[in-house]
This record gives C-alpha cells, sequence and structure tokens, in this order.
C-alpha cells in the first residue's frame, strides 16, 4: 500500500495489509496525534489495511502559540 | 469498530471517552461537546454576533462551521500574516471555505493595509515572530469587534492548545498567566468578550470533524511554528495522553474546576480606566497602543483603507482574488 505522511510531505511503500494501530506503532506514531484517511475516508484503530489501499497519515498537532 | 450511538460502522474511535462514533454521530458529539462549552462557560448569547478568528487551518474552520451549524451569527475575520506560501495557502483556504457556504469573511492584509508583515516585525523587535503575530491579532481581532459591532470574538483554541498553555504555565509557575487562562475573557475596558468553545474537543476531533464535513484546510504548518515550546509540550502531553486517554482533559478542566480561582485572587485588578490611542483609538494605558508602535518601528504605515466591510452594518461578501493584488 502507499502511505502518505506529511510534514515534510513523503510517501512510503509497506508491504502486506495489517491494522492501523499495528501500521502507526510500525512508523513510530502516537494515534494521539494522527489520523488515517483510507481512498479518502477517515478510519478508526482497528480498520484492517489491505495492500492495493491509498492511505494518508495526517498529522492533527499545530503549532501556533497565540 | 461500532458507533457507540448506532451501532452502524465507526469512522473514529474516541479514546477519552472510551467511545466510537460513525460520521452523523460524531458530528453531533462535536455539537455537543462546543454546546457544552458555550453553556457551561456563558460564551455566548443567543441573539449575539460572533467574530470568529479565521486562519484557515482546522481549528478555526472547524469552529466557524459549528457556530454556523448551531445557529448562532458568525463572520470570520482572515489576517494575511505575509508569511510567505504559507499566509498564500492559508488565506485560499479561508476564503474557499467562506465562498462555498456563502458566509462573510473580513480581511486584513498586514502588509496592503499597515506596510509590513510578521517577518519584519520579527526581525525589528528581535523577538519570536509569534510575539509580533500575537499582538498583530489581538489589536485586529479588537478592533474589527468593535468597528462591525460584534458581541464576542471566537478563537478555535481547542483542548490541546489549552492543555499545553497551562503546561507550560505551570511549568515555570508563571501565576499571573495562570490566573487569566480561562476559556472566556469577560469584555471590559473598551474590548470585546474572548471565547473558545472548542476547549472540550482534542485537536485530532477537530481534523476529523473537517474530514467527514469536507472541509478542506491547510495542514501544512506556519514555519515560524517549527522547534517552538508549545509544540514540545503539545508532544509531551500526548504521550500521557496515549497511556492514559483523558489526561489532557482532567488537567485542563481539573485546573479550571479546583485551582484557578486560586490564582486569581492574587491577580492584581488595575481598576484605572484606559485612554484611546491617539493613532488609532484603541484602548491603551498610554498614549499610543503597542500596535501602533510596532508598525511604526517596522516603517509601516496607518491603515490605507478600511478593512473589507469593517465599517458597522456593511456586510461585505468575501472578496476573491485579493491576493493577485498585493
Ligand atoms: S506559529 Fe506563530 S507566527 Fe505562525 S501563525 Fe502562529 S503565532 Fe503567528
Ligand atoms: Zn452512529
Ligand atoms: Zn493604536
Amino acid at each position: 500500500m502507499n502511505v502518505r505522511l506529511r510534514n515534510p510531505s513523503r510517501i512510503v511503500q509497506v508491504h502486506g495489509g495489517r491494522s492501523v494501530t499495528k501500521l502507526l506503532n510500525e512508523l513510530g506514531l502516537n494515534r494521539e496525534t494522527v489520523l488515517v484517511v483510507r481512498n479518502g475516508t477517515l478510519v478508526p484503530a482497528d480498520a484492517f489495511l489491505e495492500d492495493g489501499d491509498d492511505i494518508e497519515i495526517r498529522p492533527v498537532i499545530s503549532g501556533g502559540a497565540t | 469498530m461500532k458507533c457507540r450511538v448506532c451501532r452502524g460502522p465507526a469512522v473514529i474511535d474516541v479514546r477519552r471517552h472510551n467511545a466510537n462514533f460513525c460520521v452523523e454521530h460524531f458530528i453531533q458529539q462535536c455539537e455537543r461537546q462546543v454546546t457544552k462549552a458555550i453553556d457551561a462557560f456563558g460564551m455566548i448569547a443567543p441573539g449575539e454576533r460572533v467574530l470568529v478568528a479565521v486562519s484557515g487551518g482546522k481549528d478555526s474552520l472547524a469552529l466557524w462551521d459549528l457556530l454556523v451549524r448551531l445557529g448562532y451569527h458568525a463572520e470570520g475575520l482572515y489576517l494575511g500574516l505575509g508569511i510567505g506560501e504559507y499566509s498564500d495557502e492559508s488565506g485560499d483556504y479561508a476564503r474557499n471555505f467562506a465562498v462555498t457556504r456563502g458566509l462573510v469573511l473580513h480581511e486584513v492584509d498586514l502588509r496592503r493595509d499597515f506596510g509590513y508583515d510578521i517577518p519584519r516585525a520579527s526581525a525589528v523587535t528581535g523577538r519570536v515572530p509569534c510575539s509580533a503575530c500575537g499582538l498583530s491579532k489581538r489589536h485586529l481581532f479588537d478592533e474589527m469587534a468593535r468597528q462591525g459591532e460584534f458581541d464576542v470574538v471566537a478563537t478555535g483554541h481547542n483542548l490541546d492548545d489549552e492543555a499545553a498553555v497551562l503546561f507550560g504555565n505551570v511549568l515555570r509557575w508563571q501565576t499571573e498567566y495562570l490566573a487569566r487562562q480561562m476559556p472566556v475573557l469577560p469584555a471590559g475596558n473598551g474590548f470585546p468578550r474572548k471565547v473558545k468553545p472548542l476547549v472540550r474537543l482534542s485537536e485530532r476531533e477537530m481534523a476529523a470533524y473537517c474530514i467527514v464535513q469536507g472541509i478542506d484546510y491547510q495542514v501544512e504548518e506556519c514555519p515560524m511554528a517549527t522547534g517552538n515550546s508549545h509544540l514540545g509540550y503539545k508532544e509531551a502531553l500526548n504521550a500521557v495522553e496515549d497511556q492514559s486517554p483523558g489526561t489532557k482533559h482532567d488537567f485542563y478542566f481539573g485546573f479550571l474546576e479546583r485551582a484557578a480561582a486560586g490564582f486569581r485572587q492574587g491577580l492584581t485588578q488595575d481598576a484605572s480606566a484606559l485612554g484611546s490611542c491617539r493613532d488609532c483609538g484603541a484602548p491603551t494605558p498610554g498614549d499610543r497602543c503597542a500596535f501602533c508602535r510596532l508598525v511604526e518601528r517596522t516603517g509601516g504605515h496607518h491603515r490605507t483603507q478600511d478593512p473589507n466591510g469593517a465599517s458597522p452594518g456593511s456586510e461585505t461578501a468575501v472578496v476573491l482574488g485579493r491576493r493577485e493584488r498585493s
């Protein structure tokens, strides 16, 4: 599957199906800080991602202090 | 995962509430949390005019959308900060949102209207960009509220923002700041009321709200934010939250319920009435306000024209193509 990450924007290839939770753990991402979008639709932690899926991992933390 | 309300397939898990939601019930949950915050803290009364501080990011657009859904009269104000590509893009997101929903967006552009931008202000003051940025935002939102006869200015600060600011203030025991860290700042001395209706919702929930509502927002961060301590505090709090969901909520709301009043007691009330800035008329303890002094230091100028739709009563729909002209 194609996994799109942001800040900086990049795409990584991940082979083999796995759950959202497993993918985030492997990428070392805290699930409080991202959302996972599969083929344009938001998916929860237990969703199973398949090889052909287009995945976006969207960071949700903004930095402005005012 | 199944929706807590209808048992249909969930799109989001909110561990803090130990609950999952489908799209419909997640939107309902966000509305409920905003209503709860508005009611609990007396943020907005029915019929009041609300000015939303719009940045083009997820929080301010979600806030604007939620307020309108809940039946409030809410107009937006977008400030062009002149921070390169980031500002150009954020303005486009704000305008597109307003246009597709038929909402009124006012705009002030620092370069066009005052002859400076945030990078320049930061350079001449020798302070971090967020400092001049915060000063400019506060001044211009207050001014628009006065001129446009808005009762209240609403900002998109969410639970993560408030918990991170609280964390920073506690780490250094900044008791003056702790005394003032409230979800509502009452009106007074010529300043409008300031409210934060998203304090019961996390940053992740706001991003999810935008996704399920089809709100296109700026995901890229302001380049000035990288590496600031605010982000570090958020990261630290999220590490704890991951282990123990609900920590950010308990930290912030526990402070409001059990500690904030104690800090407020120590607050010295400055009862002396403020005068008016001789250049812009804003309330200020001195002869000229901090904003006008900043503009002068940058070599900028006084407002070249009224902000789009600023004159009381005139409601101007968003003007497209501003960026090309500036
Ligand atoms: S990060 Fe700082 S400079 Fe950038 S928009 Fe936020 S307050 Fe302004
Ligand atoms: Zn449901
Ligand atoms: Zn002034």
